[in-house]
């Protein structure tokens, strides 16, 4: 699986109060949710992501709220993938959950720029930035979680263990 | 043996194991899955892919806080969605409107939740509960669905971080500045996917609803769940509360820690939550150095500080006195109970005539559901738990978090105001 995108640059801290505010929380609908994506802190987030598109930011990106509307409204938005120095833990869970891709590199957090044109290999890890020439590695998911990602999430994970 | 926290030797023990280190995935049984009318409705088609009954009608509860009274249609539905599961699948635990309250205030009053259960709660705050020594963490709705149908999820097994409390609490210091000063000195990442274990003498010194709070905010440093030992005060209060049998855990001696922190209780000062982040914290001497900060509206409730104890030391404040003319309080009890409680005290009183709204149970304000949004510019002293950007209302809102008796006292004065120095 491949990712291939243009960055649009965050810093730390991303909660999810401004992912998806609460006032948009009495729905559940992914395509309502998406059009609400980031308003909070980028108003013009929607109308400027292109579908592939990846967000890179710093430490603790979804801190906040356990509102799975977060990872669903970006992933649904577009977002292929998110890179952050480090995740807050109900996002992560929630973003695997939902088949929603994530990756901790405090590197490529650090070097990759607003604009820059990224691709990423989730078999291997690697991250490269096509615009510096330059290639990072991420931390891989654990085999348990591998799993639970080729089995396309926790539900499918649970139908299948129950047979 | 290897060496094990208190919460390592709880996932254990449901996990089917005799011994867990951090870092390992484990699979463990659940005691109560619980999940609200935001949380809630969106897990019930989840839900419906792998099961047709929830795992225990015991076991499950779902609780109408958010958006309740029902803000507007959309809400309304959800509150349906919630209402008509919970019926049909005659879950023991149904939780109405009018009966129930905001769900980690609700599930420990009404004894749901006890010692040594391994707890997971669609709401980011469900780790309130292990003030009562139980593991209780808060996770998505894929997850709460897995939990409601098989009553298992997987876990990663936490490190710790243990906090050493010793010395005596100063008058007009509560839980929430302790917690406050602690997110302030770690950060609001210093506990990612680790537990926060609470121990040491400084412990006793701690209300059970001193607890909650503390519990309550683990998450704003990052925490996968924070855990006291439990003691006297702990078997009381579920005596009181719950026919539940409970266990206790203890860390062993010799358990690995990725730091301890010892944390003296009587240098705690009255603390503020600056905006935009929990871990912005300000003790009341700098505040008190600094330009007034005027303020337009007083929240005090909340999972975090809507208790018995928060409000009645918030009432002591306000009794006999005005709120400034400038600000607007809205009053929140945590429950029902809470709320019959302060009329029977005569806490109601003193707020509505204080010139405080005195609102039914709910979370509204806290998220900028309803019953206190917030217009652009505005200020508000709030005892709720997050103050991000947008949280209570308009962007260019600030929240400022704060203890009961400092909301109170700054209800008062119109400014962010020492609850020290209310009378002098």
């Amino acid at each position: 699986m491949k990712a291939n995108g243009t960055v649009l640059k965050y810093g730390d801290n991303v909660d999810t109060d401004v992912i998806i505010p609460a006032r948009y929380l009495n729905s559940f609908d992914a395509k309502e949710l998406a059009s609400h994506a980031m308003v909070d802190i980028d108003p013009t987030f929607v109308e400027r992501l292109n579908p592939g598109d990846i967000m890179v930011a710093g430490k603790n990106f979804g801190c906040g709220s356990s509102r799975e509307h977060a990872p669903l409204a970006l992933k649904t938005a577009g977002v292929s993938c998110v890179i952050a120095k480090s995740f807050a833990r109900i996002f992560y869970r929630n973003s695997i959950n939902i088949g929603f891709a994530i990756l901790e590199c405090e590197e490529a957090a650090d070097d990759i720029d607003e604009g820059n044109q990224v691709e990423i290999d989730f078999d291997t890890g690697k991250i490269y930035n096509l615009t510096k020439n330059k290639e990072y590695q991420s931390q891989p998911f654990p085999e348990f979680l591998q799993k639970m990602i080729q089995a396309n999430g926790l539900v499918n994970y649970v139908n299948e263990k129950k047979g | 043996m290897m060496s094990m926290t208190m919460t390592q030797k709880i996932l254990a023990d449901h996990a089917g194991l005799k011994e867990v280190s951090a870092g390992q995935l484990i699979e463990a049984k659940l005691d109560v899955v619980m999940a609200n009318d935001i949380t809630g409705p969106m897990a019930l088609p989840i839900f419906q892919q792998m099961a047709d009954q929830v795992f225990d009608k015991d076991k499950v509860v779902l609780v109408p806080d958010h958006f309740t009274p029902n803000k507007d249609i959309k809400s309304a539905e959800n509150s349906k969605a919630i209402r008509e599961f919970s019926l049909n699948q005659c879950l023991t635990h149904h939780m109405e409107q009018g009966k129930c309250g905001v769900e980690h205030a609700i599930l420990p009053e009404k004894g749901i939740v006890v010692a040594g259960e391994c707890i997971i709660g669609a709401d980011s705050h469900t780790c309130t509960y292990g003030a009562l020594g139980a593991f209780s963490t808060g996770v998505g709705t894929t997850d709460i669905a897995t939990g409601m149908a098989t009553g298992e999820l997987w876990f990663k097994v936490p490190s710790a971080i243990q906090f050493v409390l010793k010395g005596h609490l100063q008058p007009h210091v509560s839980g929430k500045d302790v917690i406050l000063h602690i997110i302030g000195r770690i950060g609001v990442d210093g506990a990612l996917y680790k537990s926060m274990e609470f121990t040491g003498e400084g412990v006793a010194e701690l209300s059970m609803d001193d607890r909650f709070t503390i519990c309550n905010m683990a998450i704003e440093a990052g925490a996968k769940n924070g855990i006291f030992p439990v003691d006297d005060l702990t078997r009381a209060y579920m005596d009181k509360h719950s026919t539940k049998t409970y266990k206790e855990y203890t860390a062993d001696e010799d358990a690995v820690y990725d730091e301890v922190v010892e944390i003296d209780l009587s240098e705690i000062m009255p603390t503020v939550a600056f905006p935009h982040l929990p871990g912005n914290a300000h003790t009341m001497d700098e505040i008190n150095a600094s330009e007034k900060i005027y303020i337009d509206q007083v929240v005090i409730g909340s999972c975090t500080n809507g208790r018995m104890s928060d409000l009645r030391k918030a009432a002591a404040i306000l009794k006999g006195k005005q709120v400034s003319e400038r600000v607007r309080v809205m009053v929140v009890p945590a429950t029902q109970k809470i709320f019959v409680q302060c009329i029977r005290e005569g806490l109601a009183e003193i707020f509505v005539e204080a010139g405080c709204a005195f609102n039914t149970p709910s979370c509204g304000p806290c998220m900028g559901g309803h019953m206190g949004v917030m217009a652009k510019g505005e200020k508000c002293v709030s005892t709720t738990n997050r103050n991000f950007v947008g949280r209570m209302g308009d962007t260019e809102a600030l929240i400022y978090l704060a203890s009961p008796e400092t909301a109170a006292a700054s209800a008062i004065a119109g400014y962010i105001a020492d609850p020290r120095k209310v009378g002098e």
